[in-house]
């Protein structure tokens, strides 16, 4: 184990237990307002101050953590699911027809700027939870299909691929027999790093109102109310970006901790 | 070399009319029907046929499709549903405070990334690569907005050095781009340690390749090694990198632009969105993806000068 | 010692504490070739690195190397890139990674010049003599990727040799080119020592090549020289045991049992594989590279067949041609009168019985599975694959055939060594009975006396199940010890075909005349015991 890792958990488990103790327990009702605690900075009573309806800043993150990391991780779901399987596919039948459309539609999907359509989706579609987790789900498909593919065209070359093959082995059951045991490790530090964008990204949705509704709890939210009296009171603004952060921090450490402890030689995509 | 550019070129036209037809069905499928919303729900059902046949609303499907894909390539990208003026001309005065500062911020990115680096990788192990690291990996995990938000309350509220919003126009380009200067900074940074994290990886990949070996057999010291051998081989994945950032500038752009109250393409989506202006969502959202596209062109152009191989090949 | 260029002293290497050189001690004379031989991981580039002062950054050195009165270990890094490329000269093993795949040869060839040079004027037309010096006779403006493998290592020794360095160190220089092109570089470094004066460090596994180039030979053992001496004695005397090991592995013939002539097996009639090729212009018709040409071959049952040929023959093709893993575009394979594809599908009943066995004993095996489950991957062509007891019984026998022991089956591959895995690798391809084997490779990657064991293995192999195989490979003299008829092929075709013997005694092709003069030949010791 390594010291990156470890950290890296701890942080990413930290708030892992927070959004599941939020179901039980907040420190405060994330709904219930008192105007008159309203703004006060951090202290014994609010250990991250209140916010502009006096609502308890950490219980709110708690709550939030709940939203952000759903959205990321269904969103990772989505995109494994979705795109491992197209990339093996693709690299099974590589040079072929289905190799090339899926590439070809990996391309397209790619040159999309991501957040674009992912507002266009929410706009259309409405704005909500559901949404966001689909659009963003939608974009961590040809990261996915994409890292697959490349990963499983270097194994197919491989002879103990042909070994296989002249075994009998059709190109499905090779697949997944051989190719996926072999990027497992890929598939989970990828994993780690598309769930950190994920939370990055539900963010900024949140932020521009196309997230997780009112009363939902979201970190992207409490940034975009806390904007207006960022002078009066910073603290409002610090506490969920400082969420944010350290969320996103911990799961990049996880990953990196992850990618040396199994393999320093994965290359993962980076955008 | 011909080959290879016809290659891309065909690709480039492919990918656009892919992305035109994706966008097109997924405004097409959007529930609710821009003439009824515009008209409130009093209006008569005459009083909306007769504003559908004005938009165009009352051809079939295709027909409107080509008839938008056939406009946009004569520079005529409709007329806006909700005030009746060109899309050409609204698009074109959002431009002018969007694509200013996505390319200021890619400057800016890569003028902090390229040396950072450098440095990460020539100094791997030591003081300069961990602290580089460390920034980096603090960089990746900031949202620009909330950063964005962290600079305007330094640099506008308690050093009020700095505009905190607004734009005052390019009649002044210094006030204009005194405006642009803390959004760029925000949706840089994020982008330079990302970029900076590439640079240094490949740079270190180039690094462990036998042509620097050769290289160092020759007498080339380590320095030397890397500036002539190694910073070319490892550009090549950085240049990727580079394109794909552009459609992140963009993206992040349209959020930036609400934390500084910027007149850009994004404040325009979100204005069209409200209002189900719908021609417009499609036209900005469509002008997006060309520049993303042809981004992705033009670094395949730039693989072809840097490496020789896709130069010749036949 | 006198004309001694470079001596060194006691060289001791650790990496982490551990010693990968123990004090060697070797000297080097201006005009001639000492060569470094032993087997992987004795200790031989090291010991090359340590002299250009390029060790990896863990590894630390003790001892002396003194070069022109000057100890290469205490050189500062500023001093040693003078050294390097002006006085000491280095090629390397892998030609096509060697050259910046971004620069002009010439301008690389020239960076040798201009770094050191002051004034560096001229560069370019040095370069070029240099290129044309070392047979390269070709505008300075081409790149790497357009040169053969032979043309790249010209190159590099250009660069190498570009300030006639006093002492050139080439690492294994030819191991990755074909024999026609090794026998060529050969050529060109033993006549630029001589013509340059230079003293040459060779460093390399085959023996053959020693025997043919060296004045001096020191032979390496896990990081130690446990001999030392000019060749004509080390051939005649051989005093430590591992050398007389290490040299009667390379003569080792296997002890084939005569072929029981049999009834037709596998024939292969007017095969062709072609690959498509990018167009030459846009929407022109795509062109295809023609791998296998019209091939034809028999084998029979109880035959041993080699087929040589050098890289890009369109061997490898060939071998998945008939395996069924790989389309033909014309002509029939049919094993036992059976075709190998049947409505463009590998015909299982076909595909039951042949089996192959690879090159690379580290990327033959699936990493993550146990030895059991790797061998007994084959039964899942059978129909009824054995259960239980029975299967125990099939691993148990496989695994034991092929020298290891029934409880190696639970470990996992990385446990054994590269001789081992060839082993396990045999016997997963005996497991199923195949009426074939196909062997690619199967010994190239290892050492030598390795080898000699894995080719014992299949000499007893085929007494006691009588084995037909088809063995293919570029090292001739492994092919002749081991096959009783062999094919040559060349581009895509066959061009001779005969008992092996005779082809190797009277080839017939020019051809084939060419590839066995080209190959270094292992002196006989009773050359030297007479001298």
């Amino acid at each position: 184990m390594n010291r990156t890792l470890i950290l890296g958990a701890a942080l990413s488990l930290l708030f892992l237990g927070g959004a599941l103790l939020s179901f039980v327990w907040t420190p405060y009702d994330t709904e219930a307002m008192v105007i008159a605690q309203r703004l006060k900075p951090p202290s014994a009573a609010h250990l991250l101050g209140t916010d502009h309806f006096g609502r308890d800043i950490l219980s709110l993150i708690m709550a939030g953590a709940r939203t952000s990391i759903a959205v990321a991780l269904v969103a990772v779901g989505i995109g494994m699911g979705f795109g491992v399987p197209l990339g093996l596919m693709a690299a099974a039948r590589h040079g072929g027809l289905v190799d090339e459309l899926i590439s070809r539609a990996n391309d397209l999907v790619f040159a999309f700027p991501s957040l674009v359509i992912a507002i266009l989706i929410t706009a259309i579609f409405g704005p909500g939870a559901v949404n966001a987790i689909i659009a963003i789900g939608i974009f961590n498909i040809p990261v996915f299909a994409r890292l697959s593919r490349g990963a499983a065209l270097s194994l197919w070359s491989r002879d103990f691929i042909l070994a296989a093959r002249t075994a009998g082995k059709s190109k499905a059951r090779i697949s997944g027999e051989h190719i996926l045991p072999n990027i497992l490790n890929l598939l989970i530090v990828q994993g780690t790093i598309q769930f950190s964008l994920g939370i990055l990204a539900e963010a900024g949705l949140s932020y521009v109102g196309l997230g997780a509704q009112p009363p939902v709890p979201s970190w992207g939210r409490m940034l975009a109310d806390a904007q207006t009296m960022v002078a009066l009171a910073p603290h409002v603004a610090l506490m969920p970006g400082l969420a944010i952060v350290f969320m996103v921090l911990g799961l990049n450490l996880m990953g990196d901790g992850l990618r040396d402890a199994l393999d320093p030689k994965l290359k993962v995509l980076r955008t | 070399m011909l080959v290879y550019l016809t290659r891309r070129l065909t690709s480039l036209i492919l990918s656009l009319a892919a992305a035109s037809l994706v966008i097109f069905l997924v405004v097409e499928v959007a529930p609710g029907d821009p003439a009824s919303y515009m008209l409130g729900i009093n209006a008569q059902p005459d009083t909306v046929a007769a504003l559908r046949a004005e938009l165009g609303l009352d051809v079939p499907r295709w027909q409107r499709y080509l008839s938008w894909v056939t406009g946009m390539l004569s520079g005529d990208f409709g007329t806006s549903y909700t005030y009746r003026t060109p899309v050409s001309g609204m698009i074109a005065d959002r431009l002018w405070v969007s694509l200013p500062l996505a390319l200021y911020a890619l400057t800016l990115s890569t003028l902090i990334a390229l040396p950072a680096g450098i440095i990460a990788a020539s100094r791997r192990g030591r003081a300069a690569d961990v602290g580089v690291m460390a920034a980096t990996q603090l960089g990746v995990a900031v949202p620009n907005f909330w950063f964005a938000m962290l600079l305007v309350l330094l640099f506008a509220i308690r050093l009020q050095i700095m505009p905190s919003g607004g734009f005052p126009g390019w009649e002044d380009p210094v006030q204009a781009m005194k405006a642009l200067t803390l959004p760029a900074i925000a949706l840089a940074l994020p982008q330079a340690a990302i970029l900076a994290r590439v640079l240094r990886s490949s740079l270190i990949d180039a690094l462990g390749e036998d042509y620097i070996r050769t290289a160092r057999a020759k007498g080339l010291t380590r320095g030397q090694a890397l500036w002539r051998h190694g910073l070319r081989n490892a550009l090549i994945p950085v240049l990727t990198i580079i394109g794909l950032q552009f459609s992140f500038l963009l993206a992040g752009a349209i959020i930036i632009e609400q934390v500084f109250y910027l007149p850009g393409l994004g404040r325009l989506i979100f204005q069209s969105i409200s209002q189900r202006d719908l021609i417009v969502v499609e036209s900005v959202v469509m002008l997006l993806v060309f520049a993303v596209i042809l981004v992705n062109f033009m670094t395949d152009l730039a693989y072809a000068i840097v490496d020789p191989r896709l130069r010749r090949r036949a | 010692m006198t004309g001694v260029l470079l001596d060194i002293q006691n060289l001791t290497i650790r990496a982490h504490g551990k010693p990968i050189l123990n004090g060697i001690s070797l000297p080097l004379k201006a005009g001639e070739i000492t060569a470094l031989t032993g087997e992987s991981g004795s200790g031989k580039s090291m010991t090359a690195l340590a002299c250009m002062g390029l060790l990896p950054s863990v590894m630390d050195a003790s001892g002396t190397i003194q070069f022109e009165c000057q100890n290469l270990l205490e050189m500062p890094e500023k001093a040693l890139t003078q050294v390097r490329g002006q006085q000491i000269g280095m090629i390397f093993q892998e030609p096509m990674t060697a050259l910046n795949p971004l620069h002009t040869i010439g301008r690389q060839v020239a960076e040798t010049i201009r770094i050191h040079a002051k004034p560096p004027n001229r560069a370019e037309e040095q370069a070029r003599a240099v290129l044309r010096k070392v047979g390269l006779d070709m505008p300075l403006s081409r790149y790497p990727h357009e040169l053969s493998g032979g043309q790249r290592q010209r190159v590099a020794i250009a660069m190498a040799i570009a300030l006639r360095p006093a002492l050139l160190i080439a690492d294994e220089p030819t191991t990755a080119l074909d024999v026609t092109t090794q026998a060529q570089i050969l050529d060109l470094l033993k006549s630029l020592v001589k013509s340059e004066g230079m003293a040459l460090m060779m460093i390399t596994h085959d023996l053959a090549v020693v025997g043919e180039m060296a004045d001096h030979i020191a032979v390496m053992q896990s990081g130690n020289i446990v001999e030392h001496a000019p060749t004509a004695e080390l051939f005649a005397r051989m005093r430590h045991p591992y050398t007389r090991a290490l040299f009667d592995a390379s003569w080792h013939k296997a002890q084939l049992p005569e072929a029981a002539s049999g009834t037709p097996l596998l024939s292969v009639r007017g095969i062709n594989r072609d690959y498509p090729l990018p167009r030459p212009r846009p929407f022109a018709k795509r062109p295809a590279f023609r791998a296998v040409n019209g091939v034809s071959l028999e084998i029979n049952t109880g035959e041993r067949v080699g087929l040589v040929g050098e890289s890009g023959c369109g061997k490898s093709t060939l071998t998945r041609a008939i395996l069924g893993l790989e389309p033909i575009q014309g002509g029939e394979i049919t094993l036992n009168g059976e075709p190998v594809f049947t409505h463009g599908r590998p015909n299982r009943d076909v595909q039951r019985q042949m089996q192959v066995v690879f090159q690379d004993p580290y990327g033959s095996f699936n990493p993550r599975h146990r030895v059991s489950r790797l061998i007994t991957e084959p039964f899942h062509l059978l129909n009824k694959p054995p259960v239980g007891a029975e299967r125990e019984r099939a691993i148990a026998e496989a695994l034991t055939a092929v020298g290891l022991t029934p409880d190696d089956q639970h470990k996992h591959i990385h446990a054994f060594s590269g001789g081992q895995r060839q082993r396990i690798a045999i016997a997963r391809a005996l497991i199923i009975r195949p009426k074939l084997i196909l062997f690619d490779e199967a010994v190239s990657a290892l050492d030598v006396r390795v080898r000699a064991t894995i080719l014992d293995l299949m000499a007893d192999l085929s007494r006691e199940y009588g084995l037909t195989y088809l063995f293919i490979s570029h090292d001739l003299g492994v092919v002749r010890s081991i096959t009783d008829r062999v094919l040559v092929m060349q581009k895509g075709r066959i061009v001779e075909e005969g008992p092996t013997e005779r082809v190797f005694d009277a080839p017939e092709h020019p051809y084939t005349q060419n590839l066995i003069a080209a190959a270094p030949r292992l002196p006989d010791i009773g050359d030297f015991h007479a001298a």
